[in-house]
């Protein structure tokens, strides 16, 4: 049986960022944290969501989580597979994504984002991967969701270089550059759900999981944290969100040798 | 026309030194067969094209054959960092490397202009994003019917690209299928194309009508390489083989191991040793 309290912070985080997705949506799911979750919300209140990766599988139902973004199951388990220029020209640019689900290793309180240079650009003291699909993701889904995990070297006051743009310095700043889809709706931690203020768009707390606090919160962030005036508590993994995740990672445990999935 | 050769005389015959080359497969089928004979084979100061390096590009790098890299995610996928490249980058080992860092629209739109002939791919990007102020090469250009700015690349035309494929027929044709990627685009934004196939058909009389298939007329080489795109893999045929991913994460930490892997999975070998390491994937 599934002990139900003794569920782990990176658990509640998925089982958090799946509960956001809904049946209608339509979803560019990226390397990561993302791609578990999204897997959890169509093995359990969203049958339907259609899930996309970049590399051309549209509406994918993978009995496992991937290892990378190509693998063979994206493909056969799609409505189609697409070259990938016609996935990023008709149907991110197009207009027909309406979540884009990011991680990130460095994010700041506006929800942009660096996964390409710790350093000076030029001179990176650590060369990261890069973007791939995220500056596109970033201002073309209609709107955005980003998971990580919090850590002081992850959450910064300033990243250090834009890989992709949330809200900028905040306020209307993306609206100024002419972005017109609405950009970070949503940050999932693995210890809190976080949402932009509607004027600052600084990200706020809304909900912090159960047995959290707000100086964990606090200490394992960079910049002054603020919190609602209306903070609630993230209820628990039920049994069917907690059997649904563990089961599937452990057929993707099974599937990859001991190595779980993305 | 498609000429049926050996892969070392596919790549002796079309690829040059100072060469701009493509080695293209989205995760799937990516040729490295082809790379590890263009290793052999030495070839310098190539300028490399590829949306995701990962660990071809990192053998290519590694081994010093690279002077740029154009691309738009440098990772090892679904592990972590490209290590031999990153020392290139961060500690000029071997030797320096110039990079042109894109994002995957760019990319994508840059092969679809190349195989379209145009001098210019253009669509909506980089908008806030820092790489349009480190990469000269992206600019913008504004719409004369609605004025909005959108961004602007160059078309990359290279001189040669690489593709692993499922079949070719006698004639020479090629299918490609599963997750097709860029492969299309970039053999038709390139000068010269070589192809590396599972097998060689009589014919593709019994396909579906709409799937993707090269005209002969379209590739310069094929060689007969089964195996060719092993760890990664080859819908129908073969699965990725994850565990040579994760293994790459170890060996490309080190310079020595990696010198020493290279030599004898690469310099001390031949195409032949890929059929074998696709058994029972």
């Amino acid at each position: 049986m599934t002990n139900l309290s003794d569920f782990t912070p990176n658990e509640m985080m998925t089982i958090a960022a799946a509960r956001a997705l809904s049946n209608d949506d339509v979803c560019f799911v990226g390397i990561g944290a993302p791609s578990a979750a999204c897997n959890v919300a169509r093995l359990t209140h969203a049958p339907d969501i259609t899930l996309i990766y970049e590399s051309g599988t549209i509406g994918t139902a993978p009995d496992v989580l991937p290892l990378s973004i190509g693998d063979g199951v994206l493909c056969e388990t799609a409505v189609t597979t697409v070259s990938v220029p016609e996935m990023f020209r008709y149907w991110l640019q197009g207009g027909r994504i309406s979540i884009g689900f990011l991680g990130a290793a460095q994010l700041d309180r506006f929800g942009n984002i660096n996964t390409t240079v710790i350093g000076d650009y030029h001179k990176p003291q650590v060369r990261l991967p890069g973007g791939g699909g995220a500056p596109e993701i970033a201002t073309s889904c209609q709107e955005v969701f980003i998971t990580m995990k919090q850590a002081t070297r992850g959450m910064v006051e300033k990243i250090d270089f834009y890989t992709s743009f949330g809200h900028g310095e905040g306020g209307n700043h993306r609206e100024r550059l002419g972005i017109t889809t609405k950009g970070p709706t949503l940050l999932i931690t693995d210890l809190a759900i976080w949402k932009p203020d509607p004027e600052t768009k600084e990200f706020t707390v809304i909900s912090m999981h159960r047995g959290v606090t707000r100086d964990r919160i606090q200490d394992t962030c960079g910049w002054k944290v603020r919190f609602s005036e209306r903070l609630e508590e993230t209820p628990p993994p039920s049994e069917l969100e907690i059997t649904t995740l563990r089961e599937l990672q452990a057929r993707t445990e099974l599937a990859h040798g001991g190595k779980k999935g993305n | 026309m498609a000429k049926f050769q050996s892969l070392k005389e596919a790549v002796t015959e079309n690829l040059r030194d100072g060469d701009t080359v493509a080695f293209e497969g989205f995760t799937h089928l990516i040729p490295h067969a082809a790379a590890h004979e263009v290793i052999r084979q030495g070839r310098k100061d190539l300028t490399l094209i590829r949306m995701t390096p990962d660990i071809i590009y990192d053998q290519l790098i590694g081994m010093g054959l690279a002077k740029k890299v154009i691309f738009s995610y440098a990772g090892n996928p679904g592990v972590g960092l490209l290590r031999r490249m990153r020392d290139a980058i961060e500690n000029n080992w071997p030797r320096a490397i110039e990079t042109e860092e894109h994002s995957h629209a760019a990319m994508a739109n840059a092969y679809e202009a190349g195989a379209a002939g145009l001098p210019c791919a253009v669509f909506r990007g980089y908008r806030g994003a820092g790489l349009k102020d480190v990469n000269p090469m992206i600019k913008s250009i504004t719409c004369p019917f609605t004025g909005e700015e959108l961004a602007a690349v160059p078309a990359h035309r290279p001189d040669v690209a690489f593709i692993h494929a499922q079949k070719a027929n006698k004639r020479g044709d090629v299918l490609v299928e599963g997750i097709v990627g860029v492969q299309k685009e970039a053999v038709l934004a390139s000068r010269r194309s070589v192809v590396t196939v599972e097998e060689i058909v009589e014919d593709f009389d019994d396909l579906h009508p709409n799937l993707c298939v090269l005209p002969h007329w379209t590739v310069t080489s094929i060689a007969h390489v089964p195996g060719g795109a092993h760890p990664s893999y080859t819908h129908g045929c073969y699965d990725r083989d994850n565990a040579a991913y994760l293994e790459w994460d170890k060996i490309s930490a080190d310079r020595d191991l990696f010198t020493a892997w290279m030599r004898e999975n690469v310099l001390d070998a031949g195409p032949d040793v890929f059929a074998a390491r696709v058994k029972g994937l």
